[in-house]
């Protein structure tokens, strides 16, 4: 996020697209839902009546797939009417021309066309976005999960800035992080191309300093991302995988390939809490510790570093899990001997300038918010103030590009996924509770598809893609499209991501999942 | 910004304009009980606990609901004071259930710390009692009405902090009671089990159901720790008793949620003591899952990844870091892979 969760209280507009934070994000959705009451204003884009939706001031419901249109075509109209920031982009930006040629074709007639939102919207929505001071993008998994997911962000951030919403308190582009610590992790450089920092592995200078701090040779070679992981277990030339904390068989898209590349590997280690369906396929699991179990560091959607603490000792024979990979490298000759995390977590801050003025003792209480590069350094609210990380923000002339499987005669639905209130990605379905509370998957379809297929709320329908097929329980309602299927991913008796496309952006190869072409059929 | 003076209790302060008389009693180092009172929420002035004397009002006013004006001369424990709460608490004890010895809340109640404080027992007016049924038939919170004393601080918290407002007052006089669209169940309505209303209930009225029974309020360890699901990074106190996290209580100084969290983060985290917890490493043998040491295992890990490197290189191995792990464990975890394995194979679900 370029801004701060206080900062949710101290905008005049929110512009929420492919987000559902209030089951998804409950604590920034429940400051977005208070903040209408004093007013605020809401434009919500989503090709569902999601809960927002209902509470919006303008509801673009767009068709999926088609969020590039939709952005052009608000840009079109508010170069159109005069309505950008033209100081802003004099001075911050280049690259407006190129951008204004682009969207000059993406007039309201054929955005609305291409989207299913009427023109009356397109206008409302543009004007009001670009006329209100303080207006603030919010955007998570809709926008990213697309096989343009990095053109659709791009397209976001070209509005915010045609409108010089960035660099400001109760602006920003902010995109709510899906999991806990997704923000610390690849703060850390659990990515192939970078170290802690996002420095870069190929830039030899970052990879000297990495070797003297370490005291052994690295490699320069940019690694693997996880679908070419996959790929390359199946094709032969990967051989082992060493798997902490994630369960890639539930949650990436299309399992039987996951299943495929995990049964094909010489060895497979998984450290887990819990029997999960990719430690079923493990040579060996070992038994992590949980949150509570451990100090640590965990870094928010916001860059905020905050403490995680041990509150009891590990379960049973568990470990935790900075131990368990200290443990298996030392026995490889590595030398990692660590006492504690917070001496990890020194080492990395001294090697990483977004983090070097943090310590343990400074987030204490509050955490911090990297960019935060010396002990006297306050962290950072709110990014961009002077300058974007390139210096000049740069606008990108992009065009629409369809989803990578539509509905056609043999698949004639379109199935989309996400996540509901009562359950994350894992661990939620082992809490009594909540798997007591939404024990098993309700997908959403439409009424008239409902009454086509013969079902109602409760029946079983059997949902097939080309690449698998689950069973599922429904929820008719009119809050889904008709043609439309919208499933969550966080059962094991309904593996969701059976259906899923293996179709991924080709620059952050992020997958497709909020789009498939699948048959619906009852279930006797 | 322009400040008043005023005197309480013989001593003099300065406060901002604006200031109402309970907060700059409390800045003066007065004592104030309050119980509708929330620094967070709207001011109701509704519980009257607050009351004041002013040198020259007609009566004594609500302090958490009068502003602080210049030259003011406030008395926060004269007699007529003390009596007027003792005599509001009177009201609220004959109206409430006498279960100290057993209720959740004790030791944590600001009704049993006020009775406490003023010496106030029960029976001094009698009367007709509540007896609502208690409403426990949802998996995440226990209603008990008969607690509750109308401070409205839930149904305010629920609009305010949540902008949900499930919860209102209903009725009118002596049955006025906190409830739901029809006075329906929670489990009945459209209430999302956040349990901010718990967090901000003064009484036993509203309780976590799954704490009820587990220890009392003060053998509890709470600490404070960052959520473990959604990317918001909530802060909570864990709710520890031997050993055991018995559950969740949210933490004012939080600073991306203050008291507010959601249904997951205040209920869910009971899975770290769920039965299904791996509790020892795991070697397959002949496809089956065999308990071993952990000398067994790691040594197994350590020898296979040393196998596949010589034998195939540094790059035929990958690892998928975690984005439920700490910093500490994905920064170990890259590093192991770079300075350890020798290749940049590693990544985590920040993509997928």
């Amino acid at each position: 996020m370029t801004n701060s969760f206080a900062d949710y209280l101290n905008t005049d507009l929110f512009f929420v697209i492919g987000s559902n934070p209030t089951e998804a994000h409950p604590m920034a959705g429940a400051k977005i839902m208070s903040s209408l009451l004093k007013g605020t204003k809401l434009i919500v884009a989503d090709p569902r009546r999601i809960e927002l939706a209902e509470k919006a001031d303008i509801w673009l419901q767009h068709r999926p797939g088609t969020d590039i249109p939709l952005l052009n075509g608000l840009m079109h109209i508010i170069i159109k009417e005069g309505l950008q920031d033209q100081a802003f982009i004099d001075e911050r930006t280049e690259g407006f021309e190129a951008l204004k040629a682009t969207v000059e074709t993406y007039t309201p007639a054929r955005v609305a066309e291409m989207t299913g939102v009427p023109e009356n919207l397109l206008y409302d929505a543009a004007r009001l976005y670009a006329t209100t001071a303080k207006a603030m993008l919010c955007y998570t998994l809709g926008i990213t999960e697309h096989v343009c997911g990095v053109d659709n962000v791009m397209s976001v951030a070209n509005l915010a800035m045609l409108t010089g919403h960035l660099g400001k308190e109760g602006c920003g582009v902010n995109p709510q992080r899906g999991q806990n610590n997704v923000q610390g992790a690849c703060d850390m450089g659990a990515l192939p191309g970078d170290y802690p920092g996002y420095q870069k592995v190929a830039n030899p200078e970052v990879q000297a300093k990495f070797e003297k701090a370490w005291g052994v040779k690295l490699s320069p070679k940019v690694g693997l991302m996880i679908p070419d992981m996959m790929d390359a277990a199946v094709e032969g030339k990967l051989k082992a995988m060493y798997i902490l904390g994630e369960d890639p068989v539930m949650t990436d898209p299309d399992a039987h390939h996951i299943r495929k590349a995990l049964n094909t590997m010489e060895f497979v280690v998984v450290q887990e809490l819990f029997m999960s369906e990719t430690a079923m396929l493990a040579d060996v699991v070992l038994p992590g510790a949980s949150f509570a179990e451990k100090d640590g560091t965990f870094s928010s959607s916001e860059r905020r570093v905050q403490r995680v603490r041990k509150a009891i000792e590990p379960i049973a024979d568990s470990k935790a899990d900075w131990q368990i990979i200290c443990e298996v490298a030392k026995r490889m000759g590595c030398n990692m001997d660590f006492a504690h995390p917070e001496q990890i977590f020194n080492e990395m801050a001294a090697l990483t300038p977004s983090y070097g003025g943090i310590n343990y003792e400074r987030i204490e209480h509050t955490g911090l918010q990297w960019p935060c590069p010396t002990l006297d350094h306050p962290g950072t609210p709110v990014l961009h103030t002077k300058a974007f990380t390139r210096g000049k923000g740069l606008f990108k002339a992009i065009e629409h590009t369809p989803p990578a499987e539509m509905p056609d005669e043999e698949y004639p639905y379109l199935l989309s996924t996400g996540r509901i209130l009562y359950h994350y990605n894992v661990t939620t379905q082992y809490s009594s509770a909540l798997a007591a509370h939404r024990p098993e998957e309700m997908a959403m379809l439409h009424p008239a598809d409902a009454a086509t297929l013969g079902v109602k709320t409760g029946d079983k329908v059997k949902v097939t893609s080309r690449r698998g097929s689950v069973e599922t329980k429904v929820d008719v309602t009119d809050k889904v499209l008709t043609g439309m299927i919208w499933m969550s991913f966080h059962y094991k008796d309904t593996k969701t991501n059976e259906l899923t496309v293996d179709a991924f952006d080709p620059v952050s190869k992020t997958g497709e999942y909020k789009v498939a072409a699948v048959q619906i059929e009852k279930v006797m | 910004m322009p400040t008043v003076n005023l005197t309480v209790d013989g001593n003099q302060v300065s406060v901002p304009k604006g200031t109402t008389v309970l907060e700059a009693a409390w800045k003066a180092g007065s004592f104030v009980p309050t119980l509708c009172h929330d620094p967070e929420l709207s001011k109701p002035g509704a519980c009257r606990l607050c009351v004041v004397e002013i040198k020259g009002a007609r009566n004594m006013p609500a302090s958490c609901v009068t502003e602080a004006a210049e030259g003011m001369v406030v008395e926060t424990a004269s007699p007529a004071v003390v009596e007027a709460r003792k005599t509001i608490l009177e009201l609220m004890l004959d109206n409430h259930p006498q279960d100290c010895l057993t209720c959740h809340q004790a030791g944590d109640c600001k009704l049993q710390d006020y009775a406490y404080f003023y010496n106030v027992k029960p029976g001094a007016f009698g009367g007709e009692t509540k007896n609502y049924d208690i409403e426990d038939d949802n998996l995440f919170i226990v209603r008990n009405m008969n607690k509750c004393i109308l401070c409205g601080k839930c149904l305010r918290a629920c609009e305010e902090k949540q902008g949900r407002a499930v919860i209102d007052f209903a009725y009118r006089g002596f049955k006025t009671k906190v409830a739901t669209a029809m006075d329906k169940h929670l489990a009945d309505s459209v209430c999302v089990s956040c349990g901010t209303c718990v967090a901000v209930c003064p009484t036993g009225a509203l309780t976590e159901k799954a704490m009820l029974g587990k220890a009392r309020k003060w053998e509890v360890e709470k600490v404070r720790t960052t959520c473990p699901f959604c990317g918001v990074g909530c802060n909570f106190d864990l709710n520890v008793h031997q050993g055991k996290v018995i559950g969740v209580t949210s933490n004012a100084a939080s600073p991306a949620n203050g008291r507010d969290m959601c249904v997951k983060g205040r209920f869910g985290t009971d899975y770290v003591h769920s039965p299904k917890r791996l509790t020892k490493p795991l070697i397959k043998k002949n496809g089956e899952f065999v308990e071993s040491s952990w000398d067994e295992a790691l040594d197994l890990v350590a020898s296979k990844l040393g196998d596949i490197k010589k034998k195939y290189g540094s790059d035929s191995i990958a690892a998928l870091s975690s984005a439920r792990c700490t910093n500490e464990e994905n920064y170990v975890m890259q590093k192991f892979m770079r300075a350890g394995i020798g290749t940049n194979n590693v990544d985590h679900c920040a993509r997928t």
